[in-house]
């Protein structure tokens, strides 16, 4: 998600950061490279041209900070366009004073509206809501048995019938009144920006409706047409914000930027997999970070929060940095991650993971043969590896379906692993980020008990020395304990 | 501080299972092709004959009826004349100019770009135009816009476009489609199943794309709206068994032809690439043949459509693209790139939602549409 871009970017920035000083061709350069990076990531040319303009600008307008290589200068202010461009703040859904709240979904064919409607009924279902989805998609072939498939995977109620977009909808929100539903969201079906026809027909939903949010739903991998669209359903249509779907595509996304842009309008929520449940808000701060390759912590930690039980997870980090933990913990550990989604987007929340562990690909199958080979030795194997021979592996791997010299391999990393636990107990740092010396070392902790969860919109904080973002893991240092890993 | 323990927890569990994943498959690289004797696996995952209750058949019911007939094709400037009123051109500016300077230059880059063509292939592009304007001694705007095209033109056109319907003699030719979610596969299926009928061919439709919700009821749909054959499996069931299974269906009934949906995958998720992979190995075991796999690219993508059409490529060995959704303003632009460092075809092209609505790809129509210069 977005990899390409923060490649980029890491690309451009390693170059600069040997340098002591940037002169004007080297300006020239960087801004040639960054424009080159935005426009392969599918950010408009317009916008791109837009961004880099304003970038040279303050890079030579700005009075150049003595504490700052020019280098960290550049990316402190690409850094900052990134974010401006995007948006700053999380959107707020509020709900109407008069239930209920309408929702309208438009967009081309094949953006991925129906799913996301599905998606979005979850997440107000999650809010405590309770949706109704109304299906006005009469176009294409069995749209409306698709939403009811995924209304039923919810237990949402789906109100469509085969008569007229526009009274479909106006019917819907009658029936949601009547059923005492919370929440409408009107599927429409996908149509071209230029038909005029089919815009004035969503127009007429929309005036029947009165939709308090209108979404545009907008592929991730769209390229420089993202502009049009938005551009002439924001016409149409006023839209509040945009949805960007398959963004677990390695599309690099920079139709967001583009959107955001042009209408002004943030990108509200993101989907990201193919389940239902891979979906959430959209984090325009987080993202921009992102895509610096500075890591997402701050999702990561709220995923965590989804998934784990805190007592458990409280004792299972206690051993784990006693380095006491066994295979047996680690094995829970493993399937407490599973529910947090794929391996792999996790990887790519990580700040500072090395970029060759980000782009191996990780079959989540792989992590399944971990699971049988752990499961597939004893409860003395599992507390105390070293009592794994020969033959032991030999049966172990027939019981687990591997080889026996990947039973090995596995042992090999364990102890590795709990090595690397021992280290960290005494100091906070993870296996291929060197450890880092600190400064800011009481930033948060002192406050609110250390609550790292940010409950209102967190602003990201740009370091110089530390474009990474590393220190925000050193913000998590646990109290009392020493500042270094090496 | 509950949420800072589960972290260090989690930061470890990722990075320690990623360190053994990623070791763990490195070490195993050489192996990844399967051994022989696992490639033909599969054979034993697809029963001879699919129990009855997992295929639903659906009697073509235009067994007797007519075959929808088609009308003149349409061209694809008819359908492109409303993108073009409501985009302008892009190349406006460039023949007002009384010569050719670095402002042509960058307005030709700029509308190259504009139509998703990408930065690399843009630049090599000008670069040769360049050469060209120097060695030909090209002054005039308009003739540097001709040379473009004829270049352009040059890239697109260079290849067979046709597409194959003969498989070996006793086995059933098989049109595997497939592409990224949302690209129009199952619209293409049924556009290109009404054009087969309408010459005369009789075609089965397999629903592969087991896995969305409701697919194989659109693709139900079109098959009853074209009178062909078609063959459905349970949903989320194994999609290479309900190909296989229409594959002797059509082979037994003397079909001329089957298309085969697949469903829309990522092309970054490895599991769902390898799926892919199986169900083009077993829809090509006899009696299958594919003779043509065709890769649905949506007109508005971007510069991932190189991605996209690599990894397909490498997974399902694509023939063809087929270029939907052209009728709206996105010019596809994605797809000189993919020819460029290809070598695919462009086959269709999709320009509009009726079953008459796909043509064949004509490179010059096309690069007419991308500068939309009138």
């Amino acid at each position: 998600m977005f990899d390409a871009l923060s490649d980029r970017f890491d690309g451009i920035f390693k170059r600069l950061k040997g340098k002591g000083r940037l002169g004007d061709a080297d300006i020239d350069e960087v801004l040639r490279e960054i424009r080159v990076a935005l426009l392969e990531a599918d950010v408009n040319v317009r916008v791109a041209r837009n961004m880099v303009g304003r970038i040279r600008e303050r890079c030579t307008a700005e009075e150049l900070s003595k504490s700052l290589t020019p280098a960290q200068q550049v990316v402190k202010i690409v850094h900052e366009e990134l974010i401006e461009t995007l948006g700053g703040e999380t959107m707020k859904i509020t709900y109407a004073s008069k239930p209920p709240t309408v929702v309208l979904m438009a967009g081309l064919q094949g953006a991925g509206k129906t799913t996301a409607t599905g998606k979005l009924a979850r997440w107000f279902k999650q809010q405590g809501r309770n949706p109704l989805l109304v299906g006005a998609d009469l176009q294409r072939p069995a749209a409306v048995d698709q939403l009811r498939t995924l209304a039923g995977q919810i237990d949402v109620p789906v109100f469509s019938e085969p008569t007229d977009p526009v009274e479909v909808a106006a019917a819907g929100l009658a029936e949601a009144r009547r059923l005492g539903r919370d929440v409408v969201i009107v599927d429409t079906a996908g149509r071209l920006g230029i038909d005029a026809e089919m815009m004035d027909q969503v127009r007429r939903i929309s005036d029947a409706v009165e939709p308090h949010y209108t979404f545009l739903v907008v592929d991730a991998m769209t390229g420089q047409d993202a502009v049009n669209v938005a551009e002439s359903f924001h016409e149409t249509l006023e839209l509040d914000g945009v949805i960007l779907s398959k963004l677990d595509s390695d599309a690099r996304g920079g139709a967001a930027l583009s959107v955001k842009e042009v209408v002004g309008k943030p990108i509200a929520f993101a989907s990201t997999g193919e389940k239902l449940e891979d979906f959430d808000q959209f984090h325009p701060d987080r993202l921009a970070g992102r895509i610096l390759g500075m890591g997402d912590m701050l999702t990561l930690i709220e995923k965590a929060e989804e998934a784990y039980e805190t007592d458990q997870a409280e004792a299972a980090a206690a051993k784990l940095l006693e380095g006491q933990f066994t295979l047996d913990d680690f094995l829970e550990q493993m399937q407490q991650l599973k529910k947090m989604g794929p391996l792999q987007n996790l990887m790519g929340m990580l700040p500072g993971m090395p970029k060759e562990m980000k782009d191996a690909e990780i079959d989540d199958r792989e992590i399944a043969r971990v699971e049988a080979i752990i499961k597939s030795m004893t409860p003395e194997e599992r507390a105390k590896p070293e009592l794994v021979d020969g033959s032991r592996r030999t049966r172990i791997a027939n019981g687990s379906g591997t080889q026996p010299n990947q039973v090995a391999q596995l042992l090999k990393q364990f102890k590795e692993v709990q090595s690397v636990m021992k280290r960290m107990g005494g100091g906070m740092g993870m296996p291929g980020v060197p450890g880092r010396s600190k400064k800011g070392k009481k930033g948060k902790k002192g406050k609110k008990g250390g609550r790292v969860t940010p409950k209102g919109p967190a602003t990201p904080r740009f370091d110089p020395d530390d474009p990474l973002g590393l220190g925000q893991l050193e913000d998590l240092q646990l109290p009392g304990r020493g500042p270094k890993l090496n | 501080m509950p949420e800072l323990l589960i972290l260090i927890a989690l930061l470890v569990v990722v990075a320690g299972t990623a360190a053994f994943v990623v070791t763990t498959r490195r070490r195993r690289g050489p192996e990844l092709e399967p051994p022989p004797e696992r490639g033909i696996a599969p054979t034993t995952e697809v029963p001879d004959t699919v129990p009855p209750e997992l295929v639903e058949e659906v009697e073509a019911e235009a067994a007797t009826e007519a075959p929808p007939t088609l009308g003149a094709p349409p061209r694809l400037r008819d359908r492109l004349g409303k993108a073009r009123s409501a985009l302008g051109g892009y190349l406006g500016g460039i023949l007002g100019r009384s010569g050719i300077d670095e402002e042509t230059w960058e307005d030709l880059e700029e509308a190259l770009l504009r139509a998703d063509v990408g930065v690399a292939t843009t630049t090599t592009m000008l670069d040769h135009l360049r050469e060209r304007v120097a060695a030909e001694g090209i002054t005039e705007p308009a003739d540097l816009l001709v040379a473009l095209k004829e270049e352009l033109v040059a890239q697109v056109g260079a290849y067979d476009t046709s597409m194959r319907l003969e498989a070996d003699e006793g086995r059933v030719p098989v049109w595997l489609i497939v592409g990224v979610n949302g690209a129009g596969k199952t619209t293409t299926i049924g556009k290109l199943s009404a054009r087969q009928a309408a010459e005369g061919r009789s075609v089965l439709v397999a629903a592969g794309d087991t896995f969305r919700a409701a697919a194989a009821e659109q693709l139900e749909t079109w098959a009853e709206r074209t009178g062909a054959d078609y063959v459905r499996g349970a949903e989320g069931g194994d999609p290479s068994s309900v190909i296989f299974d229409g594959i002797q269906r059509a082979k037994s009934r003397s079909h001329d032809l089957v298309l085969a949906d697949t469903a829309g995958r990522l092309h970054s998720k490895v599991n769902l690439m390898e799926e892919l992979s199986k169900v083009r190995r077993v829809a090509d075991r006899e009696p299958g043949q594919v003779v043509e796999t065709l890769l649905v690219i949506d007109a508005t993508t971007g510069q991932n459509g190189l991605a996209q059409a690599k990894q397909f490529a490498e997974a399902a060995e694509v023939t063809g693209v087929v270029l939907t959704k052209l009728d709206g303003s996105a010019r596809g632009g994605i797809v000189v790139s993919i020819q460029a460092e290809l070598g695919i075809p462009v086959k269709l092209a999709g320009v509009g939602e009726t079953v008459e609505d796909l043509i064949d790809f004509d490179a010059t129509e096309f690069v007419e549409a991308l500068f939309a210069d009138d």
